[in-house]
């Protein structure tokens, strides 16, 4: 793979007053900070508003200013994170090949350089013998890992994901968590996920939305690196406290 | 067998209309058999050719300048907000208009020659093509665009990788829809005013009671329009072999 300075990781500080959409309160004053370098996780039911933060945080919601965003270099967010929706949004008509290079040739910046780069990512997701075809033909799980691959040529140092995983069946879910954590080390990232099991694989520390407004708290820091083991009892344990978390947020309901 | 079921069908219909002939007998002034037409055909085919050339540039015409205006609008309607609001309400009209209504006046306006049905052939064509290419720009995933938002493309870069070619299926029925119909344009043009044209060669046979020649014209006017669709169908099958086809059949 040519030689190229992975971008630094950067700490990267969320804060919004309240947030409403469509008449709705959705969020009430809430700050989150993604810890340069580190996997966060936001968790919570779905429709309580997890997607719409990462969106807003994102900026696919234009017109709206409630989020805040700052870096701890000073620089503004905007371009330099990466997005990895449930989808895997691959163009059906080209070829894996250039759906990884998407971004580069959406600004017009394809190169030699470019072309190696993608080729060498396809491989390490296992896909540099599909590279020519095009999406329709491949499996799901597949198509994500493409996904992957295009994610990591964009080079963002922050990456926000929308639970990247979950359209997927569980072996192929666990085996994408693996390389997904391992391509992605050393970068920010923002999971949003409903998936407790998900969040304690991969995640630094955990977040659980919940409630109406919704609520921001911070439910676990975890210690050692992702990706952790099925087995690992912190893993077992924390997914029955997450799980019962979530359906007691759920019955509080009004 | 795929080679062979167009012969098959077109053999079917001629037996058809033979066996019509036969139950009814009716009269070869009324419904000629095929043989008599094939004669009528073998017999005028220096005559019916001529004519035939014209008809044929004019639906030519017509489909590549409608399908041209027609994209122009739908991209334009779909870019700017005005346009949209001032252009569809005339986009309607256009079409509530009858083309068969506006016939006498293009031929007025533009005279006995081609362009009058060339611009009836165009009208015709417009609509659907504009309508479903605009339709499909709209539609664009909204994932994509998410996407390349986040990649800082262009609008430009945007319109041309991922709306244009995502509406693609789209124009392509409008397409489809449109050479289907074309044809009708070029012959209600050649019907109310020329001196050439198939549908020119219809009428004057008409009046001079060879129905056979008539069904000879009509003939050829089939096998023109069937060959533009399926050259077009095939042309449009090629540029889309992305898209994954489902039938109900299979389900």
């Amino acid at each position: 793979m040519p030689e190229k300075k992975p971008s630094p990781p950067i700490e990267v500080q969320v804060s919004a007053a309240d947030v409403s959409f469509g008449g709705w309160n959705l969020f009430e004053r809430l700050a989150l900070t993604l810890p340069a370098g580190q996997w966060t996780s936001l968790l919570g039911t779905s429709g309580v508003g997890k997607t719409t933060l990462l969106r807003l945080i994102a900026g696919l919601e234009p017109g709206r200013s409630e989020v805040q965003l700052h870096c701890a270099d000073g620089q503004p967010l905007a371009g330099r994170a990466a997005y990895m929706a449930q989808q895997d949004l691959l163009l059906p008509w080209l070829s894996i090949l250039a759906n990884v290079m998407l971004g580069a040739r959406l600004r017009g910046e394809v190169t030699g350089d470019t072309r190696a780069r993608a080729m060498a990512l396809l491989s390490a997701v296992g896909l540099e013998a599909n590279a020519a075809d095009i999406p329709a033909m491949l499996s799901g799980g597949m198509r994500q890992r493409a996904a992957l691959a295009r994610t990591l040529l964009e080079d963002r140092p922050v990456v926000l994901m929308d639970e990247p995983f979950s359209a997927l069946d569980s072996i192929t879910r666990i085996k994408l968590q693996e390389l997904s954590a391992r391509l992605l080390s050393g970068k920010t990232i923002l999971l949003v996920t409903h998936d407790p099991m998900e969040a304690l694989r991969l995640s630094h520390q955990i977040y659980v939305l919940a409630g109406r407004p919704a609520q921001l708290e911070s439910a676990m820091q975890l210690s050692g690196n992702p990706v952790r083991d099925l087995h690992d009892q912190a893993v077992l344990q924390g997914q029955a406290d997450l799980l019962q978390r979530l359906s007691d947020a759920e019955a509080a309901l009004p | 067998m795929i080679m062979l079921r167009p012969l098959i069908i077109f053999a079917g219909l001629l037996l058809i209309w033979q066996v019509i002939v036969w139950v009814s007998g009716a009269p070869p002034f009324i419904l000629p058999s095929p043989f008599r037409v094939g004669g009528a055909l073998a017999d005028q085919i220096d005559i019916i050719l001529p004519h035939a050339g014209v008809t044929l540039a004019e639906i030519l015409m017509g489909l590549i300048i409608g399908a041209i205006l027609g994209s122009v609008s739908a991209l334009t309607m779909a870019y700017f907000a005005p346009a949209r609001r001032w252009l569809f309400p005339v986009l309607v009209i256009s079409q509530a208009i009858p083309v068969f209504a506006l016939a006498p006046i293009l031929v007025l306006w533009l005279g006995y020659g081609i362009i009058s049905k060339v611009a009836m052939a165009t009208l015709i064509i417009y609509f659907p093509v504009t309508a479903a290419f605009f339709d499909g720009l709209r539609r664009t995933e909204p994932g994509y665009m998410d996407l390349a938002r986040t990649m800082n493309a262009s609008r430009w870069a945007i319109l041309r990788q991922i709306r244009l070619p995502a509406a693609l299926p789209a124009f392509a029925s409008g397409l489809r829809v449109a050479t289907a119909v074309a044809p009708i344009g070029a012959i209600v043009g050649e019907w109310v005013g020329s001196s050439q044209g198939l549908g020119f060669l219809m009428l004057h046979a008409n009046g001079r009671m060879q129905i056979d020649v008539m069904f000879a014209s009509l003939f050829i006017l089939a096998i023109i329009a069937v060959t533009i669709y399926f050259i077009v169908d095939a042309g449009l099958r090629r540029l889309l072999s992305w898209q994954p086809e489902s039938h109900p059949s299979n389900d």
